[in-house]
């Protein structure tokens, strides 16, 4: 692998357009930007005098606070736009918010949006580098930058790692991204799920597709908890959620099975009870904490990338 | 209405494709009064102008598009019946089908005549109404289909989504039984569909789009081959785009079932692998049946090749440029076909040696006029001089910005094709010829 020492792309659109140079570069700047967190003033002058617009057109409190305490120690401008009372619900187009914007001449827009390829229509509009904070069943990549962070602090490696990614796979942005981050780094991943939210092609991505959970986690290393979510029933991909724990949700007697260090991960928000037993969520394994903190240092990192000058 | 007489004039040096008549090679073809006088070797000049047309060029019975959304009435936005008959025209068209979805919807003669009226004013290509099977497409009451027959409509379907139910589908089918006439069916089951933006496959697992599978078409197929078996009726399956539809439309054909089909050109010539190329996403790849993977267009081209496909149409489905720049999963469904289909054609099947020439009069031409029994697919004395003269092998580059459709979404901007339009006749004019293949005033009958 040859080290990459900046991103070739202005844009962050998904894991798809990171090499694995890439993606170590971004972790090790992460690295060093978690240090900043550690000291007692923590911000840098990185992004100072630099706009960054956070348009979230979807609801997501941690996202958008990770990217927002990452934009502010960075020294940012920031200006954030949330779907409730802006003009997206009056009917304005994306493409129209996105020429708004663009007369404020934003250096980076940080976007999540339902619709999956949203940054992609507004990386052909804006001259302003894109930030995908999660594009619909698309991708999602600073989770799954975030999610690798972690497994490397822990486990001091990506490649040759067991990951099993358990949950729904059909719906799921943060499969993707974390699919294509992980194979492309050496790591063996197993993705598991009930039939019906197992999307097709899912084999030709070189993961292991498998519907018993036991498989999944025997030996594993890392554990990955995806959300299932309630409306998946009305799609008749579901029976009840209560069948769902007992077929799918991971208990400390599954987890036995897997390696003795084994961690467990989650992207949170967490159904307690759906997916994952309290008893998991809340021991040795989980790190589920160590997840949100390296949010911030990730999305640091990729915002100083795009748009930084250099780190002082 | 054809005026008065008019002077006659020979098409003179064109190599004549006319399948139906069994002709292939140099022939003269005489126009006089908006017919066709007479048609044959060396014939007499008399007092008739010659018009040269170069030896390599092609004359053939008019092309005739039968799936085309012109929408008007109600959505003049997009296109209106003048400037779709006239992308028709220059696309190569002398006639066109065209589809009931409109607002209000082509339900009661009414409608069907405002149509007709229009494309009298506007006065390019020939247009055929084609009939709602139900009020507004509603899916629950039949509409007075002798009467829209009587006002000119030559087939009934609910396009744009399916014949509701099986019960109405079967209703329909004996009921235009008794005036002969085809239903025309948009294949998909509507619980399989859901809210798929995009086909069923690795790529849109890839780009996080919503799927419809292949099989949501083939099962809406089957159900309708059914029941045209049962009812002796006429079931036309349009636009089909996967494999598996093939297959159920090649088993109906050989149990004898009245069951017929057409391919529009995106399906033979894209995969929905072109949603990854460039940003991605490109709205002007959205439309349904959505573009399927290679095992689907091979199919498609091998239902060309042996004769298991009917017709060729376009689905020319007009949006505005507005509506499609919005994200994929908001952008509606569709493409325009009209301007595109002939380079299309002739690149990608004749040159390609997929078909014959006279395979590709018999898609664009015959197969459709003998499916609604309307004029043309045939160079016949005593019949309008409806011809589309080809330039096989004259090179063309799309552009998508000289569309005149009202409309330009079409994925095809770029292209380099060989072959073109040269001219297009209607009823004895030439309402186009084509600067860029022939001497434009070489090709002047009025
Ligand atoms: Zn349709």
């Amino acid at each position: 692998m040859t080290v990459a020492t900046r991103l070739r792309s202005r844009h962050l659109l998904g894991i798809a357009d990171l090499d694995p140079g890439e993606i170590e570069l971004i972790l090790d700047t992460a690295v060093a930007m978690k240090e900043i967190g550690t000291r007692t003033i923590k911000k840098v002058p990185a992004l100072r005098g630099r706009t960054v617009v956070n348009l979230f057109f979807e609801a997501s409190t941690r996202t958008r606070l990770s990217f927002e305490l990452a934009e502010k120690r960075l020294s940012a401008d920031t200006m954030g736009i949330t779907t409730a009372g802006s003009s997206v619900t009056k009917g304005e187009t994306l493409a129209d918010t996105a020429r708004t914007l663009e007369a404020m001449s934003p250096d980076l827009i940080v976007i999540r949006h339902a619709a999956s390829g949203s940054p992609h229509l507004l990386s052909t509009i804006c001259k302003a580098g894109i930030v995908n904070a999660g594009d619909g069943t698309h991708e999602h990549p600073t989770q799954a930058l975030l999610d690798a962070l972690t497994m490397r602090e822990r486990k001091g490696r990506l490649a040759g790692l067991k990951v099993a990614i358990v949950g729904d796979l059909l719906h799921s942005r943060v499969l993707r991204s974390n699919v294509l981050l992980l194979t492309r780094m050496g790591a063996e991943v197993r993705a598991c799920g009930p039939a019906t939210l197992i999307p097709l092609g899912l084999k030709a991505l070189g993961v292991h597709v498998t519907t018993s959970i036991d498989e999944a986690v025997k030996d594993a290393d890392v554990v990955m908890m995806l959300r299932v979510q309630h409306e998946r029933m009305y799609g008749l991909f579901l029976p009840s959620l209560r069948e769902y724990f007992n077929l799918f949700g991971l208990t400390p007697a599954r987890l036995a099975h897997a390696a003795s260090d084994v961690i467990v991960m989650h992207p949170g928000p967490m159904n307690r009870g759906v997916e994952i037993d309290s008893a998991v969520a809340d021991g040795p394994w989980s790190v589920i904490l160590d997840q949100v903190a390296n949010g911030v240092a990730v999305r640091m990192a990729v915002l100083y990338l795009l748009a930084g000058e250099e780190l002082t | 209405m054809m005026a008065q007489a008019t002077t006659a004039h020979v098409l003179k040096g064109g190599r004549v494709v006319d399948p139906r008549a069994g002709r292939d090679g140099h022939f003269d073809i005489r126009i006089e009064n908006g017919l066709v006088a007479a048609i044959g070797k060396n014939l007499p000049l008399d007092e008739a102008r010659v018009v040269d047309v170069p030896a390599d060029f092609v004359i053939t019975p008019g092309l005739i598009d039968m799936h085309v959304h012109l929408r008007e009435p109600g959505q003049e936005h997009k296109e209106t019946i003048a400037t779709g008959t006239w992308s028709a025209v220059v696309g190569g068209f002398t006639g066109v089908a065209c589809m009931p979805n409109t607002d209000p919807v082509n339900d009661s003669a009414s409608v069907t005549q405002f149509i007709l009226k229009r494309a009298a004013d506007a006065g390019f290509a020939r247009v055929y109404p084609i009939g709602a099977v139900s009020l507004g497409s509603m899916g629950d009451q039949m509409t007075e289909m002798g009467d829209l027959r009587a006002a000119g409509c030559v087939a009934f379907t609910d396009d744009g989504k399916p014949v509701a139910t099986a019960l109405l589908m079967r209703r329909a089918l004996e009921y235009a039984g008794m005036f002969d006439v085809p239903i025309i069916e948009h294949c998909e089951d509507p619980s399989l569909k859901g809210d798929g933006v995009a086909h069923e496959g690795a790529v849109a697992a890839l780009l996080g789009l919503r799927g419809i599978p292949g099989v949501a078409e083939s099962i809406m197929a089957e159900r309708d081959i059914s029941l045209a078996e049962l009812t002796g009726g006429r079931i036309h399956v349009a636009h089909m785009s996967a494999r598996q539809t093939m297959r159920a439309v090649r088993d109906g054909k050989s149990r004898g079932v009245r069951v017929t089909c057409e391919v529009a050109p995106h399906h033979f010539t894209l995969t929905d692998e072109a949603l990854r190329e460039g940003a991605g996403y490109n709205t002007n790849l959205k439309m349904n049946p959505p573009l399927r993977e290679e095992a689907d267009r091979l199919a498609m081209i091998e239902g060309l090749r042996d004769g298991s496909v009917d017709i060729i149409s376009t689905d020319h489905a007009p949006h505005h440029a507005d509506e499609k720049a919005l994200e994929f999963d908001r952008a509606p469904f569709g493409i325009v076909g009209l301007e595109t289909c002939v380079p299309l054609c002739l690149d990608r099947l004749v040159h390609a040696g997929v078909i014959s020439l006279s395979r590709f009069v018999e898609l664009l031409s015959s197969n459709p006029a003998s499916l609604l029994k309307i004029l043309g697919g045939t160079i016949s004395v005593g019949a309008p001089a409806d011809l589309t003269v080809l330039a096989p092998d004259a090179p063309v580059t799309i552009r998508t910005a000289t569309l005149v459709s009202k409309s330009k979404n079409s994925p095809f901007d770029g292209w380099s094709l060989r072959g073109a339009t040269a001219a297009t006749i209607v009823g004895g004019r030439v309402l186009y010829a084509n600067p860029a293949v022939t001497d434009a005033a070489r090709f002047v009958i009025t």
